[in-house]
């Protein structure tokens, strides 16, 4: 019988009560989400993680890569001919466009230096291969094989052959990560081909996309095509992003309901092109810097004097 | 004779080896890395050897065990860091709560206390996610609680198998 106050010591030391572990534990990775989703400061740890861990993801990846080798091994011949015969009528086809396009760049070029504009900025770029989509259920993520070993950073556009796919988001030394635009939390400046009307393109559920905060009589119809208006300083302005599928205009709502569909081939595997970053614009100091850098402004301001 | 070791079961069982609760975890965190797109479906490794110890061995499976494991899974998959940690540590604790009781039960009727186990995991991650501003997966998200639970009848044969061995073989020992 217990005396009050008083408590036979245990017979076993087993450490702390597991509901005091639990609650160490959760709390600590409370903590951890905290700062992750709303800080974002633990990038340097990840990265740690990441690149110890990259040997073992490279391991996960043959059984798959096997599997693929064995279905490519097994493709019929015929199957590639008759690839072969389209891939040949489409170089045939865009061969009239890229010879044109460098008489136009030249004549573009010369045009700009005759009215005194800035050059167009030259774009870099870099091949790489969709590894595989990222096991992320809540994200439309894709990992690609170009690290910061070759180059990458974080920001930049990537496109493939029929349009914009995404943006690179978090880079590790071998391999990046790729935010599709079909994420929900992925944003797209674009532009109307037809009337030239900007907006910004949002993901939507199902691997679609969504036109956001346009007026119920904004002028869009079906079947319009979206290019990026390079407004962000990201991508590039003019490349292809989407198609309006259907556009609803209920009288309920001040918005209408824009469903796009991705230009690219935004969930399927292949090859993509990682565009370098673009120059950011030259912001006026004096409007946008004051209450975020104060240090950065002065500096500024002691350049100017 | 009864080959299921549960505690009616006639079968003594070898004592458990430390290295090879790590081992399993290890292999479960490989099957978790490999690259399957949107397959919806398949279950969580790391979460089903996590409950599976944790019934089993709830003194030799800590908090710290599936603290560290959920961390590298969320740094492997990208997600936010803290999600997985968060659902594992839950599913540990309530998998011990549980490991007295649910050991007297038949394979099927384990399996049946495994499945709320493990749709809660998947629940706590998709608060967790939602909250912090990403989107629904779908229902067919869920579905992989359910094939984890249909998995309980093999795994528990597969980790089990290292203590049926006897050590050296005797015909007049049951072991």
């Amino acid at each position: 019988m217990p005396v009050v106050g008083h408590q036979p010591p245990p017979f076993f030391k087993r450490g702390p009560a597991p509901l005091t572990r639990l609650a160490f534990f959760v709390i600590l990775s409370l903590v951890l989400l905290v700062l992750d989703l709303k800080y974002r400061t633990l990038e340097l740890a990840r990265q740690g993680v990441a690149t110890v861990l990259y040997p073992l993801q490279r391991a996960a990846y043959t059984p798959v890569d096997l599997y693929e080798q064995l279905g490519g091994y097994f493709s019929s011949l015929t199957a590639v001919e008759r690839e072969n015969v389209l891939l040949k009528q489409k170089e045939l086809e865009s061969a009239k466009w890229l010879l044109r396009q460098q008489h136009l760049e030249l004549e573009n070029q010369r045009l700009r230096q005759l009215l005194d504009m800035k050059a167009k900025q030259p774009v870099t770029s870099t091949l790489a291969d969709i590894i595989h989509a990222a096991r992320d259920p809540f994200s439309r993520r894709v990992i690609v094989d170009k690290g910061s070993q070759h180059g990458i950073v974080a920001g930049q556009a990537v496109v493939d052959e029929a349009g914009v796919l995404g943006q690179v988001t978090r880079v590790y030394p071998l391999q990046s990560e790729v935010t599709l635009v079909t994420d929900k939390n992925q944003a797209v400046p674009v532009q109307i081909v037809r009337n030239g009307l900007r907006t910004a393109l949002f993901g939507a559920s199902g691997g679609q996309l969504e036109l956001r905060f346009l007026a119920a009589n904004a002028d869009v119809q079906p079947g319009d095509q979206l290019v990026t208006s390079g407004l962000d300083g990201v991508y590039l302005p003019g490349l292809p992003v989407a198609k309006v599928l259907r556009v609803d205009r209920d009288a309920a709502y001040s918005f209408a309901r824009i469903v796009c569909e991705p230009a690219a081939g935004v969930e399927k595997h292949g090859q993509v092109l990682l565009l370098g970053l673009r120059e950011a614009l030259q912001q006026q100091v004096e409007e946008t810097g004051t209450r975020d850098r104060p240090g950065k402004t002065k500096r500024g301001r002691k350049r100017d004097e | 004779m009864n080959i299921q070791p549960t505690h009616s079961s006639r079968r003594i069982l070898l004592p458990v080896r430390q290295w090879f609760i790590l081992f399993s975890l290890a292999v479960a965190f490989f099957l978790n890395l490999v690259p399957v797109g949107g397959t919806v479906g398949l279950p969580d490794w790391v979460a089903l050897v996590l409950a599976f110890w944790s019934v089993r061995e709830p003194l030799r499976l800590g908090m710290g065990t599936a603290f560290v494991i959920g961390l590298m899974m969320d740094v492997a998959v990208g997600s936010v860091l803290g999600q997985h940690p968060l659902a594992y540590l839950l599913l540990t604790y309530a998998a011990g709560g549980l490991s007295r009781r649910i050991l007297w039960f038949p394979l099927a009727q384990q399996a049946l206390h495994i499945l709320p186990l493990l749709l809660a995991t998947q629940l706590v991650m998709v608060v967790t996610r939602m909250l912090g501003g990403a989107d629904f997966p779908g229902w067919g998200y869920f579905l992989g609680s359910f094939s984890g639970a249909l998995l309980w009848f093999p795994l528990t044969f597969v980790l089990l198998l290292p203590q049926y061995q006897p050590v050296e073989k005797d015909e007049n020992r049951p072991i």
